[in-house]
């Protein structure tokens, strides 16, 4: 579609306004929104960002047959709703769904808060993992004093577990 | 239960007393929960829905979580009720529009409330007054602490809580902050610190959440990523940044009132003029001239008028507050006088001038 403002270029920002009840319809290039005083929103939504991870993991081809035991739910099905059907499809998925949360969240590993159940030992693993990269994250700032403080932290915890 | 009982106050978390309510309307934390045994919500079916609404109710209940409940059954309520609680916040889009067996479970002070059968079996969020990220996690915590033994949320060590989209799978904590930014829009600052803000891994929406446009110069910035961090990281990434834009548009406003002087003074008075005196307007055109009277009141140019009156101007000109308190139905050209009347009304019980 060409743009009707300058009819050179290609329309990329389509406008639909509705004033008294009257719609109308604009397709204007880049340039030409600019200059009529249209901001392009250059942020996009969580949801926009998901489809966009999606549909570029292609490579999953071997999982679109998978299907959930529990929910019946396939991958195909994922792919085209963007939703999961239960709890379960994130195991049964996981081959696909690790690369693609690695894409959203930059890392697959849950470090935030544990359900009680989730027992002491677990708990004390999830801590322990949170010391170690705070003191990871002490040795790259260079600031050796927190991070000889977390080594300490690091090993008293250790020593309760393998004294348990 | 009455919609009719809120409609003329704004709730606790509109009332303009939080931490920077000049910049920072509210924060809101919203946690996703799903139920061990069930399928997420697209595979349940009507009984299972029914059931799961029924499990939240009595946990809720058991648990006092929550002071002075109100409930709400969304498959039976009327559009405009459901519009209503989409415009106090205290449901979300997607829940108004479902179908099926839904519900709606909040506070009186509707500083917290959980959907039920949501995209996920549980939304739990906490609303407070201006910046208050580390008081609303709190909260919100406190509140899936109560809940999370009597319910069994779906969890793996591996993943954390299990949610029906990948994008909230982890912690399935939202922290979103909305702010007036009316300045960086004005100075044409605004894109540069969406991409400021979005390298920093926090996405920006509009009012009423995912794929709403900003009106009336509001945005809400939240978190994007929920898994691989804690809690305390992701809130910490939103209170290093929000001051920060907090601080560009103090100073985008101080720029304006000392190079555009007569700019800004008549933008802010010809707004006021037209609030004071219109007999039909527009939700677009009130969005924007309100926008315009809010930053006259913080940058002291207009006195008498408070924020917390403003606020209530924004929220009870919405369509669905407007046809609450008229107690049906209306038309677009009836909303637009009675809105205009609501403005006019309330304006002229503020002590201006």
């Amino acid at each position: 579609m060409q743009c009707e403002r300058c009819k050179n270029n290609v329309a990329t920002v389509h406008l639909t306004e509705i004033v008294k009840s009257q719609k109308t319809e604009k397709h204007l290039c880049e340039q030409c929104a600019k200059e009529e005083g249209y901001t392009i929103k250059t942020h996009v939504s969580l949801q926009d960002l998901l489809t966009a991870f999606i549909s570029a993991h292609d490579d999953a081809e071997e999982m679109a047959g998978v299907k959930c035991p529990d929910c019946g739910m396939t991958y195909v099905d994922f792919r085209s709703e963007g939703r999961l059907g239960c709890p379960n499809d994130y195991e049964v998925f996981r081959e696909a769904l690790d690369p693609l949360l690695e894409k959203i969240h930059g890392k697959v590993e849950h470090s935030g808060k544990l359900p009680s159940r989730a027992g002491e030992s677990q708990r004390k693993q999830r801590d322990l993992m949170a010391l170690r990269r705070q003191l990871r994250d002490a040795v790259d700032k260079e600031d050796y004093e927190a991070a000889a403080r977390l080594r300490d932290e690091i090993k008293t915890m250790e020593n309760i577990d393998g004294s348990a | 239960m009455d919609l009719h009982e809120l409609v003329n106050s704004p709730g606790q978390w509109l009332c303009g007393d939080g931490p920077e309510s000049g910049i920072v309307i509210s924060t809101r934390i919203r946690l996703a929960r799903n139920i061990a045994g069930y399928p997420f919500l697209k595979r349940m079916t009507g009984d299972q829905r029914v059931d799961l609404q029924a499990r939240v109710r009595k946990a809720v209940d058991e648990s006092a979580a929550l002071k002075s409940i109100a409930c709400l059954n969304l498959e039976t309520a009327s559009h405009m009720d459901r519009q209503f609680l989409v415009e106090r916040h205290l449901i979300s889009r997607e829940l108004a529009a479902g179908e099926g067996s839904r519900a709606v479970v909040f506070s009186r002070s509707e500083a917290e409330s959980i959907m039920v059968n949501e995209e996920d079996h549980l939304r739990m969020q906490v609303l407070r007054s201006g910046l208050q990220l580390l008081p609303a996690w709190q909260q919100a915590s406190l509140l899936d602490d109560q809940l999370e033994p009597r319910l069994d949320f779906a969890y793996s060590s591996r993943l954390g809580f299990l949610t029906a989209c990948p994008t909230n799978v982890g912690t399935g904590l939202r922290a979103s902050v909305m702010m007036h930014l009316p300045a960086l829009v004005i100075t044409r600052q605004i894109e540069k610190v969406f991409q400021a803000i979005g390298r920093m891994r926090l996405a920006v929406r509009g009012l009423y959440g995912e794929g709403t446009q900003a009106s009336g110069d509001f945005y809400q910035i939240s978190n994007q990523v929920t898994l691989g961090k804690t809690e305390d990281e992701i809130l910490e990434t939103l209170t290093l940044t929000i001051p920060r834009i907090i601080d560009y548009e103090r100073k985008a406003r101080e720029t304006l009132a000392r190079e555009s002087e007569v700019f800004l003074e008549d933008r802010i008075w010809r707004a006021l003029g037209i609030l004071r005196h219109a007999r039909q307007i527009s939700s677009e055109e009130t969005m924007a001239l309100l926008s315009a009277v809010r930053m006259g009141v913080n940058v002291g140019r207009i006195r008498g008028l408070d924020v917390a009156t403003v606020n209530h101007l924004f929220i009870g000109s919405q369509p669905g507050h407007l046809q609450i308190r008229h107690g049906r139905e209306l038309s677009q050209a009836d909303r637009d006088a009675a809105r205009a009347d609501f403005i006019r009304q309330t304006l002229q019980a503020a002590p201006l001038n």
